[in-house]
């Protein structure tokens, strides 16, 4: 409990901003859309995280984190449909459950596909996105009730700011004693350099597989809180894009920075669904051709993303 | 014997595909060569190449030698500009932000084109410069499309050939994709080789545009995606880095996918590819013909 009492200032933080929102949504100002998109925004910086771990701490570039995120919904829609689940105290074990298979499924994808390293580490993530696509795109031909390529409807609306908001401090602060534990100095060195830290006794296997399954675990419970805040999944939610929208988030809050992946996920969803009020849709079609741009551009001035001026 | 005449009926279509898919995957070989990148741009120069030729047939009738002469040059032109722009400046970077980097380039590339001004996201008809004709063999039946394919791809192949084994351009190519810093200090100028291969990749990806556009005839912003990956599957298969791997590579995977659709089902292809792929990654990482590189 010892971090608990540590992260003292980061849960003042979220309880404010946890009255601050609590307020806003029952007085009204904040419409039922806008309600949406701020917990759309928190679910997002969960996932992100996950993806930080794999990527930013850990330095394992991968981009099927969509994948995991998809597992976690379709686990989540699933039960709660076929179980009639419909509070908050029951729908807690299913999350669990939901961060549990994704992690799993991680954990055995990661064994064979971790050995990889860099690009061919990214085709083979990118792989297996892939084939979770395919496998949801034809998953009525396993039970009619997934929707295949129609897409899973009638999920039951369980997410709401509280849980959230509750899990999202939770977990948040569970990464940061992570990271500041024995496992994320391993991380971080095997980012640096894996020769290096192998050198020294570190088990670079284990510990790229442990930081990889905390990462999907992570995107299992963002994409279970999503199946039951939308409640409505089409394959198409978890596809490659879905996978590269994660990556610019880490990579504009700054590779292994938790607080600028969270100030990030919550601008990016900010840029996106803000945008899509204020402006037309013409010059929304343009967004897509800025933002790689500005990909570009960070790359290029910037390489361990913008909050973050140099490596350590 | 039906069976058989159905099976060899399929290796034929395969073959049609995976002459295409050849010719993507070489660019990605060359330039994995040269540069140790994985270039996601290069099935989106791939689609610019079936659109180029869309627009000279239909907007400008032109005869058909003319439109691989000028969609050759256009994509070689955009393969250049993409290199100098992008991933230049990214020479000395980390991998994974030149990474990155390609990444962005593909998007941008179809995002850009898939605009309402510009291309428009939905499906075009490609208008075929002639009509299709199957010849009826006892055995088989072959269209004139899978003739022209078939010899488009040898014309291209042979060229290629003597490019990079008769050439002093190809002998350098090799030389960096074997050793950069030697290269450089036996005398070679390495930023114009990568731009060599660049251009030399992209042409190759433009002709296999248009040949896709003939064979499938519907053409869309984002066509490149998929047929990009998986001729970058087939060049892993053939070996990373290996001219006549990634032929091998590609009509491999043309013939998988094709057999697949035949005989399970369309939707489980891509699926199939990447299984391809992971089992390549894992048992033999250097490929079917690769030398041994340091990947795993």
């Amino acid at each position: 409990m010892r971090f608990f009492r540590e992260s003292k200032q980061f849960i003042i933080v979220m309880f404010i901003l946890y009255v601050v929102l609590k307020i806003l949504f029952i007085s009204g100002m904040a419409s039922p859309y806008i309600q949406q998109i701020i917990q759309y925004a928190i679910i997002i910086a969960l996932a992100s995280l996950g993806l930080n771990i794999i990527y930013g701490f850990t330095g394992q570039f991968s981009l099927g984190h969509a994948a995991f995120y998809g597992i976690g919904a379709y686990t989540s829609a699933y039960i709660t449909k076929m179980f009639g689940i419909d509070n908050i105290f029951s729908y807690i074990p299913v999350l669990m459950l939901c961060g549990i298979i994704s992690g799993l499924i991680g954990f055995l994808i990661g064994i064979p596909i971790l050995k990889l390293k860099d690009d061919f580490l990214a085709i083979a993530t990118l792989g297996f996105g892939t084939l979770v696509r395919v496998f949801f795109d034809n998953s009525d031909k396993i039970t009619d009730v997934l929707g295949g390529s129609r897409g899973f409807v009638g999920i039951p609306k369980i997410t709401n700011l509280d849980l959230v908001l509750v899990v999202f401090a939770f977990i948040v602060i569970i990464t940061r004693y992570m990271i500041k534990s024995r496992f994320g100095l391993f991380w971080r060195c095997i980012k640096e350099d894996e020769l290096a830290a192998t050198s020294i006794g570190i088990n670079t296997a284990n510990m790229k597989l442990m930081a990889f399954t905390y990462g999907c675990m992570l995107a299992g419970c963002g994409g279970a809180f999503y199946a039951n805040l939308y409640s409505f999944l089409h394959p198409s939610n978890f596809d490659i894009l879905r996978s590269i929208d994660f990556l610019i988030i880490v990579i504009i809050g700054g590779m292994g920075n938790i607080t600028g992946t969270i100030y990030a996920s919550i601008i990016w969803v900010g840029f996106i669904e803000g945008l899509r009020i204020v402006l037309p849709s013409e010059i929304m079609d343009l967004r897509w051709v800025v933002i790689p741009v500005l990909l570009i551009c960070i790359m290029m001035w910037r390489p361990y993303g913008i909050m973050v001026k140099k490596p350590r | 014997m039906e069976h058989i005449i159905y099976i060899l009926q399929q290796v034929v279509n395969g073959l049609q595909l995976g002459a295409v898919y050849a010719l993507i995957a070489l660019g990605y070989t060359m330039v994995y060569g040269v540069l140790r990148l994985i270039n996601f741009a290069h099935g989106d120069v791939f689609m610019l190449g079936a659109f180029v030729a869309y627009f000279l047939i239909s907007k400008f009738s032109m005869p058909i030698y003319l439109v691989f002469i000028l969609t050759m040059f256009s994509c070689a032109l955009v393969g250049y500009l993409i290199e100098k722009i992008a991933y230049k400046p990214l020479r000395d970077a980390p991998k994974i932000s030149l990474l990155i980097t390609a990444v962005g380039v593909s998007l941008f590339l179809e995002y850009f084109l898939s605009l309402n001004a510009i291309f428009t996201p939905n499906y075009i008809a490609f208008p075929r410069p002639f009509d299709v004709k199957a010849y009826d063999f006892t055995f088989l039946s072959i269209t004139n499309v899978q003739v022209i394919i078939f010899i488009i791809t040898f014309i291209s192949l042979f060229i290629l050939y003597l490019l990079i084994y008769k050439t002093k351009y190809g002998i350098a190519m090799r030389a960096v994709s074997h050793d950069k810093e030697t290269a450089s200090l036996m005398g070679v100028g390495i930023d114009g080789i990568i731009s060599f291969t660049f251009i030399v990749g992209a042409s190759l990806a433009g002709v296999g545009g248009i040949l896709y556009g003939i064979a499938y005839p519907q053409i869309n912003v984002f066509m490149g995606i998929m047929p990009g990956i998986k001729s970058f599957i087939a060049a892993v298969l053939g070996g990373i880095g290996v001219i006549h791997g990634a032929v091998a590579g590609g009509l491999i995977i043309g013939i998988c996918e094709v057999f697949v659709s035949a005989f399970l089902s369309s939707t489980f292809r891509d699926g199939v590819i990447f299984i391809i792929l992971f089992a390549v990654l894992l048992f033999r990482p250097r490929g079917l013909f690769g030398k041994r590189i340091e990947k795993v």
